[in-house]
């Protein structure tokens, strides 16, 4: 689900930084979890993608409880690694919904008409599960279904087969999903002979928030 | 806003464990693996640890002579800022003391920079590392320490949030000034005390 907030006096955030989202009970008790931001920083407000996890205590309130016009804790943006600065040449890949800090570069680079700095490619179980499966396929991104045939493509994992013909000598490779989605993609990278040092990885543990 | 968020509950919290830091929870048998960088493969053949900057002896120690130093373990918790804590844990290596009692750090040395294989580091207070509250650990559950864990050897200062147990640990560096490492620059807490909550800058 999108949540789109109106923050005062933001700060703008780098494509693939995330925010936290504090929620406090009446006696005090609180809970936080990290979302990436979906949204370019050009955009008026700040889009969070929450995924509601079973039993999620944030992403449950989130989902189901928020409605228009609630006013909300947040704090950010955070993290400076897993970010794209808008000009360097980059390969995203994402699964899942480790594709959500990926959209905010594909938004940000229409913004700036840097369109053809990024190569996207993209993997998850279904298209229905796949975030932004819409946006992702109209800007040219390499979509991968590991459970349906997606196009002339039958289900399969993402193999190096299909990042070779993405990935230039120069872009840096920004990777991000689950933790086995993200070593495993990561790892074809290293395969491909794609420096470690041009690979920043974001993995997703089971807090449902960019980790550390 | 400092006030409730309306029409949140929570989940019961009658029953919290002690041993359970605030806004943590427990993974159970569950270890999540989180890093920046891609796994890289080391072999303990080419694996060597170095104590050096301010320091009376700089010393590099391989695979076979960290292992000449006196054995030392660590049973208990360790807690990640991602909010995930794991019980119970048991941890074989050298106490980082062991290294420190040979290196000798000088007066001036009272900040470290832990540095890893890949480039990865992280800045810790010099006494966040000595007295027994520090490992550089080669081994989890009585086996050799799992690649993606940060085997063949880590860092381990279970008392902070575990980014600060460095993986595929390389060197420590003694500074004497503080300096920001990795996530420390990208926002997170210098120090990391999970029963503070310092997760981010300005906690």
């Amino acid at each position: 689900m999108e949540l789109r907030l109106d923050v005062a006096d933001r700060v703008d955030h780098l494509p693939g930084q995330h925010y936290v989202v504090r929620l406090t009970a009446e006696d005090g008790y609180t809970a936080q979890r990290s979302y990436s931001v979906a949204s370019a920083p050009g955009d008026p407000l700040v889009e969070l993608f929450v995924e509601r996890l079973d039993e999620g205590e944030v992403s449950g309130y989130l989902v189901d409880v928020v409605e228009p016009g609630d006013v909300l804790d947040v704090r950010g943006p955070i993290g400076g690694w897993f970010v794209w600065d808008g000009e360097e040449p980059a390969l995203l890949v994402g699964g899942g919904s480790g594709v959500v800090p990926l959209v905010a570069m594909v938004r940000h680079a229409r913004d700036i008409g840097g369109e053809d700095l990024l190569r996207v490619a993209v993997s998850a179980r279904t298209l229905a599960e796949l975030p932004y499966a819409d946006e992702l396929v109209a800007a040219g991104a390499l979509v991968v279904t590991t459970r349906e045939p997606h196009g002339i493509r039958p289900a399969a994992r993402l193999t190096a087969m299909d990042l070779l013909p993405l990935w230039e000598s120069g872009q840096v490779a920004l990777v991000c999903g689950s933790t086995p989605f993200a070593e495993s993609a990561s790892q074809l990278l290293v395969g491909m002979g794609v420096a470690p040092a041009a690979i920043r990885v974001e993995r997703f543990g089971p807090s449902g928030g960019p980790a550390v | 806003m400092a006030g409730p968020t309306r029409g949140f509950l929570g989940r019961s919290r009658a029953p919290r464990d002690p041993r359970l830091p605030p806004g943590q929870y427990d993974a159970g048998a569950d270890w999540p693996v989180l890093t920046a960088e891609p796994t890289p493969r080391i072999s303990p053949e080419t694996w060597s640890i170095t104590v050096d900057g301010q320091v009376e002896k700089p010393t590099t120690w391989t695979w076979d002579e960290a292992h000449q130093l006196p054995g030392a373990e660590y049973r208990g918790d360790i807690h990640c800022v991602t909010t995930w804590s794991k019980f119970g844990t048991r941890f074989g290596g050298i106490s980082v003391d062991s290294l420190l009692d040979i290196a000798r750090p000088t007066p001036e040395g009272r900040f470290v920079m832990a540095t890893s294989k890949t480039g990865y580091n992280t800045n810790l207070p010099l006494e966040d590392v000595t007295g027994g509250k520090a490992w550089v650990v080669w081994e989890y559950d009585g086996k050799p320490l799992p690649i993606e864990h940060g085997g063949p050897v880590r860092l381990l200062v279970p008392h902070l949030y575990f980014w600060k147990s460095a993986k595929w640990i390389s060197k420590l560096t003694l500074m004497a000034r503080d300096q920001p490492g990795f996530w420390e620059q990208n926002g997170y807490h210098d120090r990391g005390d999970p029963w503070r909550q310092q997760r981010y800058q300005g906690d």
